[in-house]
């Protein structure tokens, strides 16, 4: 909502106030200020601004008010004038312009009745007319064929008014020559936020309203016409409303003779102000109105609809038939349904009820008399045309939020006094008004400890009651309880328990959230739940970024197509189930995922492009749709992603690698280990279209599968613009595998004895798993045996073919003795022994 | 005898000016060899005691004795010497450049978004608030209808709403949902959580728009809960926060669930409210939005308004993220450029 500072002081004096603390007013009491734009007048000094300004003020010594006296032709342009001009300075002052609006002027020698203009001298700053936007520039001297100029007559494009740059102002008549432009009309244009429950302030007066509120100062409300249902104009028109419903209040009222004509000055410039462009007095009068206390209005051409019903109209404001369309004003043709509500005639449909007119029935240049609705809509009915046919109008805007029915009454007596003092001709006697629902404004009764209660803070009722008062409430106080009844303004204000909270706001609002004191919590805690999906992940995030890792963060929605490139030939597989945005974004965010590990091979895509090589994690929900549950399974997964160099370049002579399957392997070995995760199997007998049928494992707990790793798949590299090297990946189901680690462990004491360190390698087939000969070494170490390190793995021509050497380093202990040789060559034997009956393994020499 | 009294303190005196000019171990150990060893004079006059007679020997002993122990003593010295000036030339041989720089230790880091929220949780936690994280597809009733904003109500267009294809079933466009889920399991006891995560918001994305982003939610039901509590508990979570010296203030402001809504502002940490790009020349940063819960929304989650009261607030995690790091575009948070991760 715009609103200037002018219009705002017709409602309530602002004397004595700056615009910074007019500003900070209505910031502090829930009307947010976003930009106050200065029209003229002076950014506040040597306070501290919290308000954004902009706009352009007009120094006193530049701009002045000024009079025409005459206008005569440039005598080497014929698109040029040179103007007579009084400033009251004194001297007569030569100027020129190309004003189209002076041409009827021209050579019409001394004006009888001199044009009062906006009048910039020599060195104004001033928005440049001939530039879209507004870019600021300085008058200066200059020669336009051969006619000096450093000054104009300034349009409103020019003073930062409006775009209008079609003709200079013309001012109106209460000017007075020689006045600082600034002190007659300068002016600052408050943007206002309106919150979703202030309805009511998408108006001037609403604003004027709170600012009286909170300001203490007093309200004048604006004076329209008397208005008395019937008289003259039941003989001109009658109307019928089918839906009570969607039209609660309608009310009619006629002006005939009027004209088409311009509105004053002021008024188009205080429209300008507010947003809206200045039409003709007629349609003025409506919008004027409208800003004015928040109440839309629509103007019919009588005539017309006279011609139309072939004598006298009938308004029937009903639901759209099917197939019903209708011509607006904004020149787009509308498909109506049933759902749309319409106010219409015998003769079918004249304007989309509450959102927009039609173009047939609207004012022209023409128009002699004016057929006057103000009528009251159902707030879901309109929302929701609105919204179907994205036609957001003032109207629709207003409507839309639900505006009380007596605001219809107040409307109409202002824009019937409007028409006639702008556009001319004369109202015809009463009104018609059906209100067949009509609206309860709602009563309230709080006591003292229901405020203190929730703010914490007392404020005594006396005060409450005169807050409220000054809001427009009805309010009684006695016996300790005040009554309260909302203004018919507002329709906001509940009953029952949501009611009190309404006034317990209002109250707080204008009494300043500032004065309720601040406090800490006391009181008894609750049980303790605590969140351990939550703590758990912060383990598991803490175990990988003390390896090393780098945590990231995942986008929830993605695409089927996106998370098919996890598979060879990227075709999504129809059996996996998503949840499905009815309204994407875009065509890349469709579903909710159903995997973390598409999102990780994404971030690895992006960033081989900007990094050698790096170690990426991701925890985060996916989302799997699970039959005959309303809402899909949120379990939280990991994602570990692997590729390129492991260690950025150095000059330590130490040589990098590059990540590879054991890389992975090792990182999740870590993790498991941090976490006391026992039983890990690490399970290759089974594929995975994602990953490398020889470099895949399932990885399982005991009989749980908590994850799937491997290197990336050669076909599934494909779908995907990866640099060289393999791409390693893990996903792991936090949900399955947070039940599996114990609050503790089990830490172990250690021998004051010595340790015997010994060496062993040994030969054996290729296809006896590593896992399975350690297994067999624990087996046959006995209790000696403290630690089992893999050391060196090889083959070789030497070896023979399908052969492969393994060292162990083997570390033997006990707890009540110091080892002798013979003992550790007595569990060495042992070993080589069961080593050699199980897999067939030849120790070697070392 | 005097002769060779004064032949012996001739030695001493030699050899100790000798010794003077020794400066490496090489000469040392000649010294030693032609001072102390076998055939020197103090050793051969030792090994011809018994040639003298037991005066002589006595005296004499006694005189090259001392001169024996006083030349040990010297070299014993000038060994210490030797060795540490050896130690000296090896350890400037050893100097290092040490504005090298150190090799590369390999470090983990974790995502902003999850450092600010560990904050958030510390800071709450101290506070008494347990973390509970409820769904990101929510139900349309969760979301909106139990939150006091039913179908078709203007309240809606704050929240621009991804849909799902299930008919009430929404992406979650706030934290709040999980109001009514933390009241539902804590009734009837108090109730004090910290309601973290993702929401979902359909609007154009760009520097400081996103359509997910991580929130958090505050919620304290009790009897006796007042809009004091409110101002109290996130003016100290601003200040632990952002620093001892933020200020705050609430500003009224209107969300359906809470009643009265505030919007809570933070003096501009940048510009300390004198009006920069980030407060928008205004001099206040909006932190979140807060409030009393709404009896309504006490009531969806099972507490009599008229007994309990409750205040709630929703802070966006990413922005109080920006705010911390200056990060001056939100898409920073999701893109996860190894680059931008590094620095944290």
């Amino acid at each position: 909502m715009k609103a200037p500072l002018s219009w705002i002081q017709d409602y309530v004096d602002l004397q004595g106030l700056n615009l910074e603390e007019i500003g900070q007013s209505l910031t502090m009491i829930g009307l947010e200020v976003e930009e106050i734009m200065l029209v003229g007048l002076e950014k506040p000094e040597g306070i501290r601004l919290e308000n954004k300004y902009s706009g352009l003020p007009w120094a006193k010594d530049k701009f002045v008010v000024a009079e025409v006296l005459e206008v005569n032709q440039h005598p080497n342009a014929d698109k040029l004038t040179l103007c007579q001009l009084n400033d009251g300075s004194g001297e007569e002052i030569t100027v020129l312009t190309g004003a189209p609006n002076l041409y009827p002027f021209l050579g019409k020698g001394r004006l009888e009745k001199p044009i009062k203009v906006a009048y910039a001298r020599l060195g104004a700053e001033l928005y440049d007319g001939h530039q879209p936007g507004q870019v600021l520039t300085k008058l200066k001297k200059a020669m336009i064929r051969g006619v000096e100029s450093s000054s104009m007559i300034a349009s409103d494009k020019e003073l930062g008014i409006s775009e209008e740059h079609d003709g200079v102002i013309f001012l109106d008549d209460d000017a007075s020559v020689g006045m600082p432009l600034a002190d007659y009309m300068g002016d600052a244009v408050f943007t206002v936020a309106i919150l979703p429950n202030m309805a009511r302030d998408a108006s001037i007066l609403g604003i004027a309203r709170e600012l009286s509120a909170v300001l203490k100062r007093p309200l004048k409300e604006p004076k329209g016409l008397a208005l008395k249902n019937g008289g003259e104009i039941d003989k001109k028109v009658s109307l019928e409303i089918r839906e009570p419903e969607l039209n609660p209040r309608f009310m009619l009222g006629l002006v005939e003779n009027a004209e088409a004509r311009q509105s004053p000055y002021w008024v188009r410039r205080r429209l300008s102000l507010a947003g809206m462009r200045p039409i003709d007095a007629l349609v003025d009068a409506t919008n004027y109105t409208m800003l004015e206390i928040g109440q839309p209005l629509h103007a019919f051409d009588y005539d017309l609809l006279r011609t139309r019903a072939g004598g006298t109209p009938t308004i029937i404001t009903r639901r759209a038939t099917e197939e019903e369309t209708l011509t607006l004003l904004d020149g787009s043709s509308q498909k109506l349904t049933t759902d749309t509500e319409v106010v219409s005639d015998s003769k079918g449909a004249l304007s989309l009820a509450g959102v927009m007119g039609g173009e047939e029935s609207g004012i022209t240049a023409e128009t002699k008399s004016v057929l006057l609705e103000s009528a009251n809509w159902n707030f879901i009915n309109i929302r929701k045309t609105a919204s179907r046919t994205r036609l957001n109008s003032e109207a629709s805007y207003r409507f839309s939020r639900d505006v009380h029915p007596a605001l219809a009454e107040q409307a109409l007596s202002l824009c019937l006094k409007r028409i006639q003092e702008w556009g001319g001709g004369s109202v015809v006697e009463g009104a018609i008004d059906h209100y067949p629902l009509k609206r309860e404004d709602s009563l309230n009764t709080i006591v003292e400890s229901d405020i203190e209660r929730i703010l914490g803070l007392q404020i005594p009722l006396e005060t409450a009651k005169d807050i409220l008062e000054r809001l427009g409430f009805d309010c009684v106080l006695e016996n300790g309880a005040l009554s309260a009844k909302a203004p018919s303004n507002r329709t906001d204000i509940e009953t029952g328990l949501a009611g009190k909270a309404n006034l317990i706001e209002e109250i707080s609002r204008i009494y300043g959230y500032d004065k309720i004191p601040s406090q800490r919590l006391i009181g008894e805690l609750p049980p303790q739940l605590g969140d351990p999906m939550v703590a758990f992940n912060d383990l598991v995030r803490d175990l990988l970024v003390s390896i090393g890792l780098q945590d990231t963060l995942a986008y929830r929605m993605t695409s089927v197509q996106r998370e098919a490139k996890l598979l060879p030939g990227a075709q999504a597989d129809p059996s996996q189930k998503y949840v499905r945005i009815a309204n994407p974004i875009s065509p890349e965010r469709t579903v909710m995922r159903r995997t973390g590990l598409s999102t990780m091979l994404e971030f690895i895509e992006r960033n081989m492009r900007v990094a050698n090589g790096f170690a990426l994690f991701e925890i985060g929900p996916v989302f799997l749709p699970v039959d005959g549950q309303q809402l899909p399974d949120e379990p939280q997964r990991l994602t570990i992603g692997l590729w390129g160099e492991k260690n950025s370049l150095s000059w330590s002579g130490e040589k990098s690698g590059k990540y590879a399957f054991f890389d992975l392997k090792g990182i999740l070995e870590a993790l498991f280990t941090g976490l006391h995760l026992e039983n890990v199997v690490w399970d290759a007998s089974e594929e995975n279209p994602t990953f490398h049928p020889g470099k895949f494992a399932r990885i399982l707990s005991g009989e749980t599968l908590i994850g799937v790793m491997g290197e990336i798949h050669p076909l599934v590299r494909q779908n995907y613009d990866f640099a060289e090297g393999p791409v390693l990946a893990v996903e792991l189901y936090l949900d399955k595998l947070m039940p599996l680690v114990g609050k503790g462990f089990e830490a172990k004491a250690l021998s004051a004895f010595p340790a015997m360190v010994e060496d062993i390698a040994l030969l054996v087939d290729e296809d006896v798993p590593a896992e399975r000969i350690e297994e067999l070494i624990w087996r046959a170490g006995g209790k000696l045996l403290q630690k089992v390190v893999l050391f060196d793995l090889f083959r070789s021509e030497k070896l023979g073919l399908g052969k492969k050497s393994l060292a162990y380093q083997l570390t033997y202990q006990a707890f009540d003795r110091t080892l002798t040789v013979a003992d550790a060559a007595a569990v060495r034997k042992k070993i080589s022994k069961v080593l050699s009956y199980e897999i067939g393994a030849v120790l070697r020499d070392s | 005898m005097n002769e060779l009294e004064s032949k012996i303190t001739n030695e001493r005196i030699s050899a100790l000016e000798h010794l003077k000019e020794v400066l490496s171990q090489e000469s040392l150990d000649a010294w030693k060899q032609e001072h102390l060893g076998k055939a020197s004079l103090v050793m051969s006059m030792l090994g011809k005691m018994g040639s003298f007679s037991p005066e002589e020997r006595k005296t004499v002993g006694q005189a090259v004795n001392l001169v024996r122990d006083a030349l040990e003593e010297a070299f014993k010295e000038k060994l210490e010497v030797i060795k540490r000036d050896a130690l000296m030339n090896r350890m400037a041989n050893e100097k290092l450049d040490v504005s090298l720089p150190g090799y590369p230790v390999k470090r983990g880091r974790f995502h902003p978004i999850n450092l600010s929220m560990r904050e958030i949780y510390r800071i709450f936690g101290d506070m008494g608030f347990q973390v509970y994280s409820s769904p990101e597809v929510e139900t349309d009733e969760t979301n909106f209808t139990h939150l006091n904003i039913p179908p078709h109500h203007p309240a809606r267009d704050m929240w621009d709403t991804f849909y799902t294809e299930d008919e009430g079933v929404v992406l979650r466009t706030h934290t709040s949902p999980g109001q009514i889920r933390s009241m539902r399991d804590y009734y009837p006891n108090p109730v004090r959580v910290i309601l973290p995560g993702a929401c979902m918001r359909y609007e154009q994305q760009d520097q400081s728009h996103e359509i997910e982003f991580m929130q958090f939610e505050l919620l304290a039901v009790d009897k006796g809960i007042t809009f004091a509590h409110l101002k109290g508990t996130m003016d100290d979570f601003t200040k632990r926060m952002f620093g001892p010296t933020a200020e705050t203030r609430l500003r009224p402001s209107h969300f359906p669930f809470t009643e009265p809504s505030a919007e809570l502002d933070m003096a501009c940490i940048f510009c300390g409210g004198k009006g920069c790009g980030v407060c928008h020349g205004t001099g206040w940063i909006e932190i979140g939005g807060c409030g009393m819960v709404h009896p309504r929304v006490l009531e969806a989650g099972g507490y009599d308004p008229e007994v309990y009261s409750g205040f709630a607030a929703g802070v966006g995690i990413d922005r109080t993220t920006l705010l911390r790091y200056h990060i001056d575009d939100i898409r920073y948070l999701r893109n996860n450029d190894v680059r931008f991760l590094e620095q944290f």
